[in-house]
């Protein structure tokens, strides 16, 4: 005996029996994976990695700095907390930001972005961006009469094209493609000169955003069109900077002339700074709160959305509550919490008796009576919740049955619709049906005769009931309870149509946030947090439950 | 060599003028998107069909998204697929669209047919081009309707746009649409504003609260719609006393139902509607949609949708040309909303004013109705 | 518990019947009386009428049950039609109806079949009560499909009941939306798209749910919780934030299958269309497998195995047949998921995918039609077809086999 125990094992092929079984194992955990492996590829790529993408927008924020990337930096040295506005310089940005922006139209999205965090900024940057060539006019039409050559595209061209300037080309386009979310690839036949980039840096920056949008996007010739309004503007800002005067003063290349012209007679150049120029076109840019909203959005990454959501807002002086009338969403995650508890339990009172009626009678009766739990169930939600409405309404079915009968008086018909008690009603009906399955289920498997052996042994029948039966049912309320409470959570079409304003949930808002207000990062930042929640739950259920145990009929 | 170049001349003529592309070069299927109802079907039956019999190989798909368009074409736009040909959407939703590059830009002149007398196409249409990428079909206006039935004993029918927000004269539920629009304009003019003040003090913070402090006064005895056949419906069951609604879908309730509805034409807010072409559609789906939209906006085709419909046509050539109801036979004219019956006291909707301040306003209106 | 009951014995007629006939009697005469002012004179006569019914009714033992139920029936309906006119016929002919079958359902001891004989009264009224309660159950899930069916039959183009239905005159009536829903390309390309859609989305969602589960099933698998909340995510993310996710990623998905393999748009958009609604459906057949697989005895697989089957037979011939029960319950839930499925294939498909839910839903939003309701009532009543021939074929197959149904 001892010496077969000392001895290895040995299975059929001579291998050990300790190796040749661990080996079985493997083998069997491959196979296992191998069923497992095509679907959760198909699940994890088409949808988990797509909802966690739209997830990510809950947190991105790449719009402010990608439209306006001259801005955002330009910014960062600011205080907001000193109450005084930013320099010109930011303002002399904003400018030759906006300025392309407006031409790709991406300023107008980006107003809507920042609307969300501080109402007005949409209507701000809209009439705004109308009035940008304005600006630009201030400064091109003196410059035009100072030398008539500054009319002429082919002449700008000649004078900012030259050398060297490639490093400069590739990093306006790569800030001009970041804007658009679109490759701005290809030939633009125009390569500035770093000569004149170094004398004249707006003037160049603001002329090779023109290049680039011109040859790629309207696939124009550079030098037949005339620049935009902006590049005037910003040989207005060069020409205020000494060095670039006096760079001028020594310069001797093609359009020297003009240039020195317009050195000469900078008096007749309008004697005002971008930040009044801006604050003319709207006063609101003049105030320190617009800026500060920009500065604290100005990160690629931001938490605002998150804030949003639970109705608190980021201020320079940290995270606030926002004022007490914009408060929605804690209110609108408690009902729409406590309407689906309220669901549930209904659906749980509901069904229980059903379920356990199906589950004693006589096959033959128990699946004549199912095909009545499974004909709603196979109507459409549409149809469902139309016929709710039907029913429900002040002139509806119910109502006009109650007046008929005298029951109530035609005056004071009763309210059960477009407030929360229509949402539960239909929703009860609807989510019904997967409370009754699972239940029915879970009691099919629970032997009739515990039940009369505890009667036989003296128990009542509710001892017997609740001490034997119902435990041994937990397990079906546990399952039709989540399925019914997450499935009710993410409703939104049912609420919608019969639920009025106080009868709408969180789902109803991702949807109005998604298809009307396009905030799709609130609507994000939302859905993260349901999806949390529901997580959670999910979690505690299958720590309690296990989720192996939820059946849907069969 | 003569031939030859009489021929080459000859294609040279007939691709400029536009009109008539090889058929090889127009996608054959094209999807339409419009509201549904009894709109989408007088496009149907006036441009949709007719064109139809006209290029027997080409599918029209309708999508009846419109009510959507600016979230929808924006998500294209973005995901890079645009599976929409053409767009029919309200003048606001036509602006926002094109000040955020989704429409493409149109020359009217070049793309559109001149009136049969000549006048070009942009003068055809006149201040009705309220955008560079819209092209008007129809003059709507958004007006209520209330039910003659229940119309409180002893008490004059309703005429009065503030009869809306007159509770203890009119009781009974409201219906009103669930958004800021339209009833922002309402509740000032019936606040004491006066018509020419309502967009200036609507600009302001304080002008917004006080249109939302008028609608609070009936906030409780509102039904608030989001769909067009939303207030036909609540009115025909009798639950809602007066809704506001679009006048072509109170027309077809009344006269083509035959329900017990009247027309409150007071303050009406005259609107448009019309096409936008969504930006960056490929070639052959640009040459269809061109094609379509020259023939379905010609003076006849817009003049011919009236007849289904009690919509004015946006072209001024178009306006003589309405007739009779199709099936009913009745006259059109007393039922549109330029009639000079109706259109005592008209309120002019500013696009541009909500172009700008949509987003602030409707931010501000959404938290209201959700507290 | 059938053979509990031996010789149900009648009760007392006078103690017994008489009064609780005479009770409901009561309660119907305070409705009636309700509806003319004065409930409690109502009260009164209904129970008087009653007393009445339930004696008339044991004492005439010559009439068949079913028949002296339908003539009280008829006889509520005509006196109640002399008071009220059509609405009165319908009243009274479902008060005679309730009457009549109460009071033979009491009177002839039959409240007592389900119970075993040795119950106590108030046990027996318990059974009653929770029987009643049962019923209630079902009307409430029943009920609104009523008005469905009878508003597809209106001959306006409004959700509602108009005085001439109310009065049942043919005016009221017609069937033009079922040839709105038949004769029209409106409503039949999406009823065909859904058809296309839903059973190849099932398909897919099956046949890969049902690999997956008897994967997950086994035991010493890695990670199983992990891999059973992902892929039972597609049911608890909210279905708008799917929607916009999956919008995101099969356009380009959808671009990339045009550009390089030249597959032509329609096709690119059903694929797009089914591909999501796989997913949709998939937790639906894993529960339902997993479930099922929990009571599989994996011995047999073993026995097979032992036996020279290789696992592709073993899998068909052994385990298959015997989870088949949940595999097609997993099949139908998964379907209804696709066929009843509007927020997702509103972002992921076009125009030209436009399935059955997506039409009733704009339909709804843009012109409130019944022709939704026409299309209700036809998919409800294929439905109960479908349902009947399942249960028949059910029937026929253990009566075969010879074990007597249930």
């Amino acid at each position: 005996m001892s010496d077969t125990t000392q001895e290895l094992v040995l299975a059929a092929d001579g291998r050990p029996l300790k190796q040749s079984l661990r080996r079985a194992l493997l083998r069997q955990k491959l196979r296992a994976l191998m069923l497992i492996a095509p679907l959760l590829i198909f699940v994890v790529v088409t949808f988990i990695v797509p909802i966690f993408s739209m997830l990510f927008r809950s947190v991105e924020n790449e719009i402010v700095p990608d439209t306006l990337p001259g801005v955002t930096q330009a910014l960062a040295d600011w205080d907001s907390s000193t109450g005084e506005l930013p320099n010109d310089d930011v303002f002399r940005h904003l400018y030759i930001d906006m300025f392309k922006a407006s031409e790709a139209k991406t300023h107008t999205r980006l107003g809507s972005r920042l609307n969300y965090e501080m109402t007005g900024l949409s209507s701000l940057f809209r009439t705004t961006g109308r009035g940008l060539d304005d600006i630009g006019e201030e400064w091109q039409d003196p410059l035009e009469d100072i030398d008539p050559n500054f009319k002429d595209g082919a002449f700008w061209y000649e004078m900012m094209s030259g050398t060297d300037g490639e490093d400069l080309l590739e990093e306006r386009r790569d800030l001009f493609a970041t804007m658009v979310g679109e490759s701005m690839d290809g030939d633009v036949g125009f390569i500035p000169s770093m000569q004149i980039a170094e004398m004249l840096p707006w003037t160049t920056r603001a002329y090779t955003d023109f290049a680039i949008w011109t040859a790629i996007d309207d696939e124009d010739v550079v030098a037949e069109e005339d620049p935009w309004e902006s590049v005037y503007g910003a040989l207005g800002m060069d020409l205020t900077n000494p060095d670039s005067v006096a760079a001028i003063q020594s310069y001797s290349g093609f359009g020297a002339d003009a240039l020195k012209a317009a050195v000469a007679n900078v008096d007749q150049l309008p004697q005002t700074t971008f930040r009044a120029e801006f604050g003319k076109e709207n006063e609101d840019w003049l105030s320190p709160e617009v800026w500060s909203t920009i500065q604290l959005y100005s990160s690629r990454m931001t938490p605002g959305y998150f804030l949003n959501a639970v109705d608190m807002q980021l201020t320079p002086d940290g995270i606030a509550e926002k004022p007490e009338n914009q408060q929605i969403y804690k209110q609108l995650f408690m009902r729409t919490l406590v309407m689906a508890l309220i669901i549930t339990a209904s659906c749980v009172v509901l069904g229980y008796p059903v379920a356990w009626l199906l589950a004693n009678l006589p096959m033959r009766t128990a699946s004549l009576l199912m095909i009545l739990v499974l004909l709603p169930f196979w109507t459409s939600l549409l149809v469902r919740t139309s016929a709710w409405k039907v029913l429900l309404q002040q002139q509806g079915v119910i109502n006009e049955i109650l007046v008929w009968l005298g029951f109530v008086n035609d005056a004071d018909r009763l309210i059960l619709m477009n407030n929360a008690t229509g949402t539960i009603i239909a929703m009860t009906h609807i989510l019904l049906p997967f409370m009754i399955l699972p239940l029915y289920s879970v009691m099919k498997t629970i032997q009739p005769s515990y039940l009369r052996a505890a009667k036989s042994l003296g128990a009542t029948n509710w001892t017997a009931f609740w001490r034997v039966y119902f435990p041994q049912s937990v397990p079906g309320i546990g399952a039709g309870s989540i399925l019914v409470f997450i499935l009710a959570i993410g409703y939104y079409i049912t609420p919608e149509i019969v639920g009025g304003t106080s009868g709408v949930f969180i789902s109803n808002r991702i949807a109005y946030h998604i298809s009307s207000s396009l905030n799709w990062g609130l609507a994000a930042a939302l859905g993260s947090i349901l999806l949390v929640v529901v997580l959670g739950l999910y979690w505690c259920y299958d720590r309690i439950v296990g989720i192996d145990n939820v059946k849907l009929g069969g | 060599m003569r031939l030859l170049t009489s021929i080459s001349v000859t294609a040279l003529l007939v691709a400029s003028s536009g009109t008539s592309f090889a058929a090889d070069d127009m996608a054959s299927n094209m999807t339409l998107v419009s509201w549904g109802g009894a709109y989408q079907a007088s496009q149907t039956a006036a441009y949709a069909e007719p064109y139809k019999k006209m290029h027997p190989d080409v599918t029209i798909t309708w999508d009846e998204s419109s009510n959507e368009a600016v979230a929808k074409l924006r998500a294209m736009n973005e995901a890079n697929n645009v599976t929409w040909d053409l767009v029919d959407v309200v003048a606001a939703d036509a602006l926002r669209l094109c000040d955020e590059g989704l429409a493409m830009e149109i020359d009217p002149d070049e793309m559109l047919e001149a009136a049969p007398d000549g006048t070009s196409a942009e003068d055809d249409f006149g201040d009705l081009l309220v955008s560079d990428c819209f092209i008007p079909q129809i003059v709507y206006s958004t007006t209520f309707g209330y039910r003659t039935d229940m119309v409180p004993e002893g008490v004059s029918a309703p005429d009065d746009i503030c009869d809306v927000f007159d509770v203890e004269t009119y009781p009974g539920k409201r219906s009103l649409e669930k958004r800021p629009i339209n009833n922002m304009e309402w509740a000032l003019l019936c606040d004491g504003v006066a018509k020419d003040d309502v967009y200036d003090v609507l600009a302001t913070p304080e002008g917004q609260q006080q249109a939302l402090d008028k609608l609070a006064t009936i906030k409780d005895d509102v039904i608030w719609w989001s769909a067009g056949a939303d207030t036909p419906q609540l009115l025909a069951d009798g639950e809602v006393f007066m809704g506001s609604t679009y006048n072509g879908r109170l027309f077809s309730a009344i006269v083509e139902q035959d329900q017990p509805i009247a027309m409150l034409w007071d303050a009406q807010v005259f609107d448009l509607d019309g096409w936008i072409i969504p930006a960056g559609l490929p070639e052959d789906r640009l040459a269809r949609v061109k094609d379509f939209l020259r023939f379905a906006t010609d003076t006849q085709r817009l003049a011919d949708q009236a007849k289904y419909i009690s919509y004015g046509p946006a072209r001024a050539s178009s306006a003589p040309l309405v007739g009779k109801h199709a099936e009913l036979g009745i006259d059109m004219a007393p039922h549109m909303p330029t009639d000079p019956k109706n259109s005592k006291n008209t309120f002019l909707y500013n696009y541009e004013f909500w172009a700008d301040y949509r987003d602030d306003i409707d931010a501000k209106f959404q938290a209201w109705l959700a507290q | 518990m059938n053979e509990l009951i031996v010789n149900i014995k009648r009760p007392n007629l006078l103690t017994f019947t008489m009064p609780i006939v005479a009770v409901l009697g009561a309660m119907f005469g305070f409705v009636t009386g309700n509806i003319f002012g004065d409930p409690f004179i109502g009260a009164v006569g209904g129970a008087v009428v009653g007393a009445v019914l339930a004696l008339a009714l044991a004492k005439i033992v010559s009439i068949k049950r079913w028949k002296k139920i339908w003539g009280v029936a008829v006889v509520f309906a005509v006196v109640a039609a002399l008071f009220g006119g059509v609405g009165g016929f319908l009243g009274g002919f479902v008060v005679g109806l309730s009457m009549g079958w109460f009071a033979t359902w009491v009177g002839t001891g039959k409240y007592r079949a389900g119970v075993p004989i040795y119950y106590t009264p108030g046990q027996v009224l318990w059974h009653c009560t929770f029987l009643f309660i049962c019923a209630f159950v079902f009307f409430f899930l029943i009920a609104p499909l009523i008005p469905v069916v009878w508003l597809s039959f209106n001959a306006e183009n409004f959700f509602t009941f108009t005085p001439e239905m109310l009065s049942f005159k043919s005016a009221g009536y017609s069937l033009k939306h079922y040839r709105d829903f038949l004769g029209t390309d409106e409503w039949m390309v999406p009823l065909k798209n859904s058809l296309i859609i839903a059973p190849i989305a099932t398909l897919i969602s099956v046949s890969l749910g049902t690999l997956a589960a008897i994967g997950l099933s086994q035991s010493h698998v890695p990670g199983r919780q992990v891999m059973m909340a992902i892929l039972i995510s597609p049911m608890i993310v909210p279905l708008i934030i799917s929607a916009t996710g999956m919008f995101f990623f099969y356009a380009p998905l959808g671009n990339w299958l045009q550009l390089n393999l030249g597959l032509n748009q329609a096709f690119v958009g059903y694929v797009k269309v089914i591909l999501a609604h796989a997913v949709l459906g998939i937790p639906f057949v894993i529960i339902t497998v997993t479930a099922t697989l929990v009571g599989f005895d994996s011995s047999l697989t073993r026995a097979a195995a032992n036996m020279g089957a290789d696992p592709v037979t073993t899998f068909f011939r052994v385990q298959m047949p015997l989870i088949l029960p949940g595999v097609i319950s997993g099949g139908l839930f998964a379907f209804i998921t696709s066929f009843d499925e509007v927020v997702v294939v509103l972002f992921v498909g076009s125009a030209r995918q436009q399935t059955l839910p997506w039409q009733m839903y704009t339909g709804l939003r843009e012109q409130i039609s019944p022709t939704i309701l026409a299309a209700a009532t036809i998919l409800v009543s294929v439905s109960i077809l479908l349902l009947a021939t399942v249960e028949l074929l059910r029937r026929r197959s253990e009566r075969l086999r010879g074990m007597s149904p249930g």
